[in-house]
């Protein structure tokens, strides 16, 4: 693909206009992981921690090959393994690349109290700015899919950067770099959304996955990463997936309706007490005995 | 403890030149205490609260020194109010007159003093402050303490998070509208309650016309209450 030059289209908490709102033809990018071929080698996981230049970050046994319960602000990419019974007793052994999604419409951005730390470039990759974060956590609020996480030395949130400074290069991010089955693919949404498409119908046709299917939810405008699904009916299966994440209500009404109701109250409030003072001033004006003492 | 369950006569309330003891010291300094800390909060809380407002933040230090004092001075806002409540919860307690004091709120603000009913120590209304920044505090504590360790609050307990944020601008607003109305009625509106919370002392036409139950009770009656 084209290099790409990274300007801002979203910027979180900002009260002016965005700097490259609709001023580049760029393209939206995708991560296409299609869990079906996924062999759970973690090969992604590796390259992620080695191109990000992240510490180590140490494994958590827990009954499982999961490398740990969740990611972390040093490990943003994570395979999770679900050992789903079926309903005849087979055992599916469910895989997935679990990651920011890049939502076209982010929860994490919409939170965020903090002017430009958090951005989605032209492209569609969401991403944090560290240097403008003051770690309040509200993203971690905000988001569907439970991926900002906190460093508690730096006070500041991470994760998966979709590797911007790869693909700003014209370079595949380093997970799909690195994948070994070719489960997962990287172009524009829409290759990606045609070529999940074609494969999940190939699953319903030839593999008998009746209920195969493409995840791009639409509650948060779409994702900029899709899975394809054995059973795109139950998406929690998956490490879970939420079969219909959108930015939670609490966050939206806190954003909007509290937000403006507040503002016109207390600038109501100022306008009335002013006008209450302009129309019967101080008490008592009158009162000789008052006038005496409370003139100081 | 002469600032304190005032019934009867109480002369050593009386300061020369016509004036009573109506704040102590401890309730001074508690006061300002509480009111340091929470405009502290309001200001910080105002530009984590809207993009039009977060400038607040970058001259109080910028926005990170901000997110880091603001639970903090939260604390100290909480325990001011706590102390609050053991000097004062007693003599904020609902009485008769205060249901009257509410109906004749309409003489209040066009401040027809003289048709208000004889209020205690403190009126209705400022009852209604003290309760409303007692439970309001209470509800900030609970829900600023899930902000400020937003990260451990596991996923399955986000729901926590959800109420949190809406709760804790929701109330930090209904305080804010309070503290605006306490404001303009202590700087601007009765002259000589500033005062009050400054040096302690109100003048006894003050203590007679707004607090009558008060002034009687210190006062006693004396050919002065009469």
């Amino acid at each position: 693909m084209s290099q790409a030059t990274l300007r801002i289209q979203k910027m979180s908490a900002h009260s002016g206009t965005i700097p490259g709102e609709g001023t580049q033809r760029e393209f939206t990018v995708c991560k296409l992981v299609d869990t079906t071929t996924c062999i759970g080698c973690k090969a992604c996981e590796v390259a992620c921690v080695e191109w990000n230049d992240m510490p180590f970050s140490p494994t958590v046994f827990g009954n499982t090959y999961q490398t740990m319960p969740e990611t972390r602000w040093n490990y943003w990419n994570l395979i999770l393994f679900n050992e789903h019974e079926r309903e005849d007793g087979s055992l599916q052994w469910l895989m997935r690349k679990h990651q920011c999604m890049h939502c076209a419409e982010p929860g994490c951005l919409e939170a965020c109290p903090s002017d430009g730390a958090i951005v989605q470039y032209t492209n569609g990759v969401v991403d944090f700015q560290q240097d403008h974060c003051i770690g309040c956590g509200y993203c971690i609020t905000g988001c569907p899919f439970n991926i900002p996480k906190l460093n508690s030395v730096t006070k500041r949130v991470y994760k998966c950067s979709l590797c911007t400074d790869r693909v700003s290069e014209g370079l595949e991010p380093a997970c799909i770099k690195s994948c070994p089955t070719g489960c997962l693919h990287f172009g524009s949404k829409d290759d990606m959304k045609e070529l999940a498409e074609i494969r999940a119908k190939q699953l319903r046709d030839h593999y008998g996955y009746d209920k195969a299917g493409v995840y791009d939810p639409p509650g948060v405008g779409g994702t900029g990463v899709i899975y394809v699904l054995h059973d795109a009916t139950q998406p929690e299966l998956y490490g879970g997936l939420p079969s219909n994440p959108s930015i939670p209500l609490a966050v939206k009404f806190w954003k909007h309706p509290l937000k403006w109701l507040g503002n016109l109250a207390m600038l109501g409030g100022l306008v009335g007490l002013f006008a209450h003072y302009l129309k019967y001033g101080p008490k008592a004006r009158e009162e000789s005995d008052l006038a005496k003492r409370e003139g100081e | 403890m002469k600032e304190r369950g005032m019934v009867g006569y109480h002369p050593e309330q009386l300061i020369p030149h016509d004036h009573i003891l109506r704040y102590s010291f401890k309730e001074r300094l508690n006061h300002w205490i509480a009111a340091g800390s929470f405009i502290y909060l309001m200001l910080t809380g105002l530009a984590f609260w809207s993009p039009w407002l977060f400038w607040i933040a970058v001259i109080l230090g910028g926005a990170e020194l901000s997110r880091m004092l603001h639970p903090w001075l939260g604390l100290v806002f909480f325990c001011a109010v706590c102390y609050m409540f053991m000097l004062w919860s007693s003599q904020m307690k609902a009485e008769p007159v205060d249901a009257e004091w509410w109906k004749s709120l309409h003489h209040y603000i066009k401040n027809e003093d003289d048709k208000m009913p004889p209020a205690g120590r403190y009126n209705a209304g400022q009852k209604l402050l003290f309760w409303s920044f007692f439970y309001g505090g209470i509800l900030l504590l609970a829900s600023g303490l899930v902000l400020w360790f937003t990260e451990y609050i596991p996923w399955n307990l986000r729901w926590l998070r959800y109420i949190s944020v809406v709760v804790h601008a929701g109330t930090a607003l209904l305080l804010i509208g309070n503290l605006m109305i306490h404001i303009y009625m202590g700087v601007f509106a009765e002259r000589g309650a500033f005062g009050s919370v400054i040096r302690g002392d109100v003048s006894l036409a003050f203590a007679k016309r707004y607090h009558p139950g008060w002034y009687k009770e210190i006062v006693g009656e004396t050919e002065r209450s009469k």
